[in-house]
């Protein structure tokens, strides 16, 4: 961004990229595909870099009030320094913090999922997997992130990603309104869950396998950590991956 | 003999009237216990959700069953309670079904749809007895659902069947002695469903059936009218709450947390940010962060709180839950009832050496929240556990810094390297290295 300044360019969307997506050995491989598709359809877009910082989310839902708002308003800050009218994030905990949270204290931004953005695209017709696409006709299930459909209502947007792939798409038990959580929100992806008799992310694993679906569709960097770490558990490594849809949309465009 | 009955009819409506009015009070002083919280903006959207959610009962249906039969006994009480003002209005003027001579045929096709519904009601209520005792539902029978829970949803039921039951008896003996002439016994015309019953009175004499139906007429409105007092101590408050709460809910997206003003001008002081209002004054007294207490709470927590009818749709929604966590939303909702109800009954209220925090929840409980929102969004009445679980934590890491180590090390991390691991913020931008490489 700060070179795109520089240069007296102002781009069209700030990808924020998020923490996950920064550090996350994992989760870098979505934050590339993302950035490649973007790459491929010539949009001009600009990352914060290293002035990118964590927008508080874990920290406000953790009960750090303080925290969170120092972080939100540096954050304001530096987008505001910048120009910054809209954002497009892979993560839906920053979506929804940037979205939601940040206008009260003055950071005013048109924010949207990567998942809406992405069917934009491919309904203006920019995005279009190929015909031989390897997912075509391949039984994928899509786990709804707490913060994108319920917090957000976004369920749709994903769904419509995952058509546009031309994919056999099954849908668990709990989804939508009542999907069920991955069992990271709510800051708990940063420390180990109270005592009971099984993890969250195993129970959701086990409903995403019984579909009998060979991918997990996600659109959240914590719900993929915790289902592929379910995957995992349930010994189940080599017959279920957990994708990102922009990793899904990538590999489908050969990128 | 009339005017006995008309003076212990005004007797029992006075009665009734106090302890109501008394009850009401209370719940009103309980719910301002709460700080404040302004929910007046938006009307439309807010008469909105109340028809929809509260009148039209719309959350209801994710499960047809209950609902449907729910619906049943929600409607029958709405409309029984019409028969009521004929109840109140013959008590008072000692007359006997006052609108029968002015509607006529009317008035029969009217008394028909109320006993069908009382059937509907019966009906309904025996096989929510069943659900609950035999059959088990699993969401009745958590740890939370302890002796009172469960006998006070066991005695609404009972009452409701009782209630039922004394109008098709009532109506039964009615037309016994209507059929055998007797005086001030008004035609009502055929009523199908108690007609049934009425082979049980034919053998008595006029005198004992005149009786038989005083004592069910008497037995349904005082009935009514205590079991309208039992509310205010039970759980079943929802059939009058419902409508205020689902008016005064959140209409924000569910996933916004309330922004806390007080952090805010402190934060806007120390990062050197021009503060609204008089930067020059020292801000006021802030009190205290998050909620210790139920006082702590906003007034709308408190109203959830009596408006709850522990169904626990949200504790069967709960991830936490159904993984064997001690987290149940429900519970909840119910300790901070039993709290405001505490602060108000002792003497030494706030200050008897309990508080919300840790003597009725527990950190443990509230540190397995996901703040997923399925309870909220479970609620059928738009009751929001969550907020009450991000206020507590919220005085657990503020005022205590109590949070789990894990999470403290979380927020230095952030503090220090703006991420919530310990990676090097130079690392940051790495990503692209990597891409360039590819």
């Amino acid at each position: 961004m700060a070179e795109m300044n520089a240069k007296g360019e102002s781009p069209e969307i700030l990808f924020w990229v998020g923490c996950a997506g920064s550090f996350d050995d994992r989760y870098k491989s979505v934050t590339k595909a993302f950035v490649k598709i973007l790459n491929k359809v010539g949009i001009s877009f600009a990352v914060l870099g290293q002035e990118e910082s964590c927008t508080g989310d874990p920290a406000r839902r953790a009960g750090n009030e303080f925290l969170f708002q120092m972080q939100a308003m540096s954050n304001i800050q530096v987008l505001d320094g910048y120009n910054v009218k809209k954002i497009v994030t892979a993560c839906p905990h920053c979506f929804n913090t940037l979205k939601n949270e940040y206008p009260e204290l003055g950071g005013n931004y048109e924010v949207i999922h990567h998942s809406t953005f992405l069917q934009q695209l491919i309904d203006e017709g920019k995005v279009k997997p190929a015909d031989g696409n390897p997912f075509k006709g391949k039984k994928i299930t899509y786990h709804d992130s707490c913060y994108l459909g319920r917090s957000n209502k976004v369920y749709e947007a994903p769904r419509r990603v995952l058509e546009a792939l031309d994919v056999e798409l099954v849908e668990m038990k709990r989804c939508k309104t009542t999907g069920l959580c991955c069992g990271a929100g709510g800051a708990q992806m940063f420390k180990d869950a109270e005592p009971g008799d099984k993890e969250i992310n195993v129970e959701r694993t086990e409903e995403a396998i019984e579909t009998g679906a060979n991918i997990i569709a996600s659109a959240c960097p914590f719900c993929l950590t915790m289902l592929a770490d379910g995957v995992k558990a349930k010994d189940k490594e080599s017959d279920v991956k957990v994708f990102d849809l922009a990793e899904l949309i990538a590999k489908a465009e050969d990128l | 003999m009339q005017y006995l009955q008309q003076f212990i009819f005004v007797l029992v409506l006075a009665v009734a009237a106090y302890l109501l009015i008394k009850r009401v009070k209370f719940i009103k002083r309980g719910i301002s216990l709460g700080k404040p919280l302004d929910r007046t903006d938006q009307s439309s959207a807010r008469w909105r959700s109340m028809l929809l959610v509260a009148f039209g009962q719309k959350k209801m249906f994710k499960k047809p069953l209950p609902a449907f039969l729910h619906l049943f006994v929600y409607v029958g009480f709405l409309i029984i309670n019409l028969e009521v003002l004929e109840f109140i209005i013959d008590g008072l003027a000692g007359s006997h079904r006052i609108f029968a001579p002015y509607l006529g045929s009317f008035y029969t096709v009217l008394m028909n749809f109320f006993e069908f519904l009382a059937v509907a009601v019966l009906i309904s209520c025996v096989i929510f007895l069943i659900r609950r005792n035999i059959i088990k539902v699993p969401r009745f029978h958590k740890p939370e659902m302890k002796k009172w829970p469960t006998l006070d949803a066991n005695i609404i039921l009972f009452i409701e069947i009782i209630l039922m039951m004394a109008i098709l008896k009532m109506n039964a003996a009615d037309q016994v002695l209507q059929a055998k002439g007797a005086e001030h016994y008004t035609n009502t015309g055929t009523l199908f469903f108690s007609s049934f019953l009425m082979p049980f009175f034919e053998n008595f004499e006029v005198g004992t059936l005149i009786i038989y139906e005083r004592v069910f007429w008497w037995f349904h409105i005082i009935g009514i009218l205590g079991f309208a007092v039992y509310v205010t101590y039970s759980k079943h408050l929802h059939i009058f709450l419902a409508f205020p709460n689902t008016y005064y809910a959140n209409l924000n997206p569910m996933g916004k947390v309330t922004n806390m003003d007080s952090v805010t001008n402190e934060v806007k002081l120390m990062l050197g940010m021009p503060v609204e209002g008089d930067a020059s004054t020292p801000p006021a007294e802030v009190g205290r962060f998050g909620a210790k207490d139920v006082n702590d709470l906003s007034w709308k927590s408190l109203m959830d709180s009596f408006t709850c009818t522990e169904c626990g749709r949200c504790t069967a929604e709960c991830p936490a839950n159904q993984t064997g966590k001690k987290l149940s939303p429900r519970a909840i909702m119910m300790a901070t009832r039993d709290r405001v109800e505490e602060v108000l009954t002792d003497n030494k209220g706030l200050e008897n050496g309990k508080s919300l925090l840790n003597d009725f929840i527990s950190k443990e409980e509230i540190n397995a929240c996901t703040s997923c929102n399925a309870c909220v969004e479970a609620c059928p009445v738009l009751i929001d556990p969550l907020s009450i679980i991000l206020e507590l934590r919220r005085y657990v890491s503020m005022e205590e810094s109590g949070s789990p180590a894990t999470w403290n090390s979380m927020f230095q991390n952030i503090e220090t390297n703006f991420a919530p691991w310990k990676f090097a913020p130079t690392d940051r931008f790495n990503w692209a290295d990597e891409l360039k490489k590819n």
